[in-house]
C-alpha cells in the first residue's frame, strides 16, 4: 500500500516516527489538558445519554443506519456514478480525487480558475486529511477557517484535538490569549478589553469573520452526507458559519470522502436521528443545510476523494470503519482519550476511531501507526456508544495481528514459551529465580523498562507453589 | 486510466464477493408516531434551545408579530413575498421586501427578518424552510441577527421521518433548531455566533 497523507504535517511536535506511548507521556502530564478533557468528555456524555434514552427506537435506528452504509459501500461504485449524475444534472461538477494530493491540485485549480487568493472554510475534516491549507498557501491563496474552534485553532497555529470541538484542549483563559494576540495579524483585531468571558469570546469571533464572510466570493466546505439518489449534500453545524459558507459566496468546492454516500433521500430520516444525538447531545443541531447541484445561482464543484479508502474497503474486518459518520461518540467515552486527548492519535482522526482508521488508512509502517491499534483497553465503551454499530475492539484486535509486537514483547515469548514447555525446564527456572531474588531489579533492564515504569515489579516468592505443594503435600504435612 | 476509473476499479475489486445487506426498517418512520399534542411538544421543544416561542389563534397573529417587532426595537424588517397578505402594518417598523437592492453587506444593515416556513418538526423543536412562498433565498435568514418564524399548526409533523417525507430534496433547505450555538469554549452553549441570535417562533393555530 502506498503511503497516503493524513495530515501529519512536519516540524510539530511529535513526528510521524514517534509512536503513541511517548506522545500520550506528554500528553498525561499537561494538567490542564487533563482538566479540560475531564470535564469536556463528562459533560458531553452525558448529554448524549440524556437525548439517546429518549428515542424507544435507538437500537432500530443503529440498525438501519449500519446496514445502510454496508450496503452502501457493497454497492459503493454504482452509488457514487449515480451521485456523480444526478448532481451534474442539477448543474453541478464533479471530480474524482485519488489521493490528497490529486484533491488539493484540483481544488486549488478551482480556487484559481475564479481569480481569487482568499477562501472561506468550514470545519471538513477531510480537507485537514488532505493538508488543504498548506497546499493552498503554497499556490498563494489563503483559508480563511471559520468555526470557531478552527479558528481558535488556526490562530493559535494548533492542531484540533477532538472531532466535533477541535479546540477541546484550551480554557477560556487561554482563547482570550490567542484572540487578543493574533486575530489582529489575520483581520479584523479582538477589542481591546476582550474578557474571558465565553460570550464575548463568541462575539469577538463573529464581529472578525463577518467581514470575510460578506466579501469572500469562494469558499470550501465538508459535507456529512451526500444522497446518491438525489444529488443532495448535507451539512450538520451549530454557529451558522456553515451557513454563510455555503450561501453566501459564488463558487463552492465541496470535498468529500467517497464514504459519505447514503443511497435514497429517506436514509436520511434515520441519520438526522443518530448524529446530532451521539455527536452534540442535542435532539437536533441548530443547522442543517441540504442542497443539491447549483444552487440560487451558486457555481457548485464536488470533489470526490479516495485516499486510501478503498484500500480499507478491501480488508473484511477493517472495512466497517468505513461507516463512520464522524460523531466522536466514541471518542467521548474512551478512557485512553480522556486521558491523553487528541494530539496523541498524531492524525486529524483522534481517539478509538482514530487508532482503527489511521493505521488503514495510512499503512502501518511507522512507529506510531505500528502503535495505534494498541491505544487502547478494549473496555468496549465505543462499540457501544457507535451510532453505526463500528465494532472498534474487533478491528484493533485485527490490527494488532498484523503488526509485529515490539522486539521485547516477541522475545518474551519466545523464552516462556522455552520455559513451559518443560516442566522440568519450569522448576528449574523457578529455582534459580528464588534463589537470586534479592538480586531483582525494581525497573527491568532494557526494552522491559517501559512496562515496569508504570507498574511495580512483582517480588519473586522464594518458593514456588509446584515446590511447597509437593513439600507440604498441597499442605497436608 | 483517469482517477475516476480507478477509483471505481479499487472498488469493485475490494467488494468482489461481499454479500450485500438487507436494511432493516423497524425504527418509528413516517406515520408511526402519535399526531396529537404536536403544537404543545412542539412548543416546549422549541424552547428548550433557549428560543421564544408563541402560541395564538390565527385571529391573533398580526397583533402578536406587532408586539414581537415593537418590544425587539426594530425598524427595518424584512419580509420575503409570498408572505401571506395581508401584512401587519407595525408603527415605527418599516417591512421591506427582498429585491435586487438587498445584497449580503445590506442585509447586514437590517434589524431582522419575518418568515413562513415549510415543515416542523414536533419531537426536536426543528423548522424547516424550502425556500419557498414567505421565505425568501437562504441569506435571509441567516445574516440578520434576528429571525421571526410564523409557524401554522397543520405544518407540525411528529418526527424526523415525517418532515423527511415531505420535504423536496431539489429545493434548498434550511433545518434550524434554536438559534445559532457554539459549545467550543470549554462546553458552554453559547447562543448566537454567526446566524441569528434571536429566533422567535409564532405557532398560529
Ligand atoms: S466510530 Fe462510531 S462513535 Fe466513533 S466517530 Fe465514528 S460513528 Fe461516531
Amino acid at each position: 500500500m502506498t503511503r497516503t497523507f493524513l495530515g501529519l504535517p512536519g516540524p510539530r511536535p511529535g513526528a510521524a516516527g514517534e509512536g503513541f506511548p511517548a506522545r500520550a507521556a506528554r500528553a498525561v502530564r499537561d494538567s490542564q489538558l487533563r482538566f479540560n478533557l475531564r470535564k469536556a468528555t463528562r459533560t458531553i456524555r452525558a448529554r448524549r445519554a440524556g437525548v439517546v434514552s429518549e428515542l424507544p427506537d435507538w437500537a432500530e435506528l443503529r440498525r438501519a443506519g449500519k446496514a445502510i452504509k454496508d450496503h452502501t459501500l457493497r454497492n459503493l461504485d454504482a452509488y457514487l456514478l449515480q451521485l456523480e449524475e444526478a448532481v451534474t444534472r442539477a448543474g453541478g461538477h464533479v471530480h474524482w480525487a485519488a489521493d490528497a494530493a490529486e484533491a488539493n491540485r484540483i481544488v486549488a485549480g478551482l480556487v484559481r480558475a475564479t481569480g481569487e487568493t482568499e477562501v472561506v472554510k468550514v470545519k471538513s475534516m477531510v480537507t485537514q486529511e488532505t493538508g488543504l491549507n498548506e497546499a493552498l498557501l503554497a499556490e498563494g491563496i489563503t483559508a480563511y477557517e471559520t468555526d470557531l474552534a478552527e479558528l481558535i485553532v488556526q490562530l493559535g497555529d494548533d492542531r484540533p484535538s477532538h472531532i466535533l470541538v477541535p479546540a477541546i484542549h484550551r480554557n477560556r483563559a487561554e482563547i482570550r490569549e490567542v484572540f487578543a494576540g493574533r486575530m489582529a495579524g489575520w483581520g479584523r483585531p479582538a477589542p481591546e478589553d476582550l474578557t474571558d468571558d465565553p460570550p464575548a469570546l463568541a462575539e469577538a469571533a463573529r464581529v472578525h469573520l463577518r467581514e470575510r464572510f460578506l466579501a469572500t466570493k469562494v469558499a470550501i466546505s465538508g459535507a456529512n452526507f451526500a444522497v446518491a439518489e438525489t444529488g443532495t449534500m448535507v451539512v450538520l453545524e451549530s454557529e451558522g458559519n456553515g451557513r454563510m459558507c455555503l450561501t453566501l459566496p459564488e463558487t463552492l468546492i465541496t470535498v468529500v470522502g467517497i464514504e459519505k454516500l447514503v443511497p435514497t433521500w429517506r436514509d436520511l430520516e434515520v441519520f438526522l436521528q443518530l448524529l446530532p444525538r451521539s455527536s452534540t447531545g442535542e435532539r437536533m443541531n441548530p443547522y442543517t443545510s441540504m442542497w443539491t447541484g447549483a444552487t440560487e445561482g451558486q457555481e457548485f464543484h464536488l470533489v470526490l476523494l479516495d485516499n486510501g479508502r478503498t484500500g480499507v474497503l478491501a480488508d473484511e474486518t477493517g472495512r466497517q470503519a468505513l461507516r463512520c459518520i464522524r460523531c466522536s461518540a466514541c471518542l467521548n467515552v474512551c478512557p485512553v482519550y480522556e486521558r491523553v486527548g487528541g494530539h496523541a492519535y498524531g492524525s486529524v482522526y483522534p481517539g478509538p476511531i482514530g487508532a482503527i482508521l489511521t493505521p488503514q488508512l495510512h499503512g502501518m509502517e511507522s512507529e506510531l501507526e505500528r502503535s495505534l491499534p494498541y491505544a487502547s483497553s478494549l473496555c468496549g465503551a465505543c462499540y457501544e456508544v457507535c451510532p453505526v454499530a463500528i465494532d472498534i475492539p474487533a478491528v484493533l484486535v485485527h490490527l494488532r495481528a498484523k503488526t509485529r509486537h515490539p522486539v521485547a514483547e516477541r522475545a518474551g515469548m519466545a523464552a516462556a514459551g522455552w520455559v513451559l514447555e518443560r516442566s522440568g525446564r519450569l522448576a528449574r527456572m523457578q529455582r534459580l529465580g528464588g534463589r537470586l531474588r534479592r538480586l531483582a531489579p525494581e525497573r527491568l533492564p532494557g526494552p522491559m523498562g517501559g512496562w515496569s515504569d508504570t507498574r511495580d515489579v512483582p517480588e519473586l516468592p522464594a518458593e514456588s507453589f509446584r515446590a511447597w505443594w509437593e513439600r507440604t503435600d498441597g499442605g497436608r504435612r | 486510466m483517469s482517477s475516476r476509473e480507478r477509483i471505481l476499479a479499487r472498488i469493485r475489486a475490494a467488494v468482489a464477493g461481499a454479500p450485500d445487506v438487507e436494511i432493516p426498517r423497524a425504527y418509528r418512520g413516517a406515520g408511526d408516531l402519535p399526531d396529537t399534542g404536536l403544537v404543545d411538544l412542539f412548543a416546549r421543544r422549541v424552547g428548550d434551545y433557549r428560543a421564544v416561542v408563541h402560541v395564538v389563534p390565527e385571529t391573533g397573529a398580526a397583533e402578536r408579530i406587532s408586539a414581537s417587532l415593537t418590544a425587539r426595537g426594530a425598524r427595518r424588517i424584512v419580509v420575503p413575498g409570498g408572505f401571506p397578505e395581508p401584512w401587519p402594518s407595525v408603527p415605527g417598523v418599516e417591512l421591506m421586501t427582498d429585491g435586487p437592492g438587498l445584497g449580503a453587506a445590506e442585509l447586514d444593515t437590517v434589524d431582522g427578518v419575518l418568515t413562513t416556513c415549510a415543515v416542523a418538526v414536533a419531537e426536536t423543536g426543528t423548522i424547516v424552510l424550502d425556500a419557498g412562498p414567505g421565505q425568501g433565498r437562504r441569506a435571509l435568514t441567516l445574516v440578520p441577527d434576528y429571525h421571526l418564524c410564523v409557524v401554522r399548526a397543520d405544518q407540525i409533523v411528529a418526527g424526523v421521518p415525517d418532515a423527511v417525507a415531505r420535504l423536496v430534496p431539489d429545493r434548498p433547505l434550511t433545518w434550524i433548531s434554536g438559534p445559532s450555538a457554539t459549545s467550543d469554549i470549554e462546553l458552554n452553549r453559547i447562543e448566537g455566533v454567526h446566524g441569528p441570535r434571536t429566533l422567535e417562533v409564532l405557532v398560529v393555530t
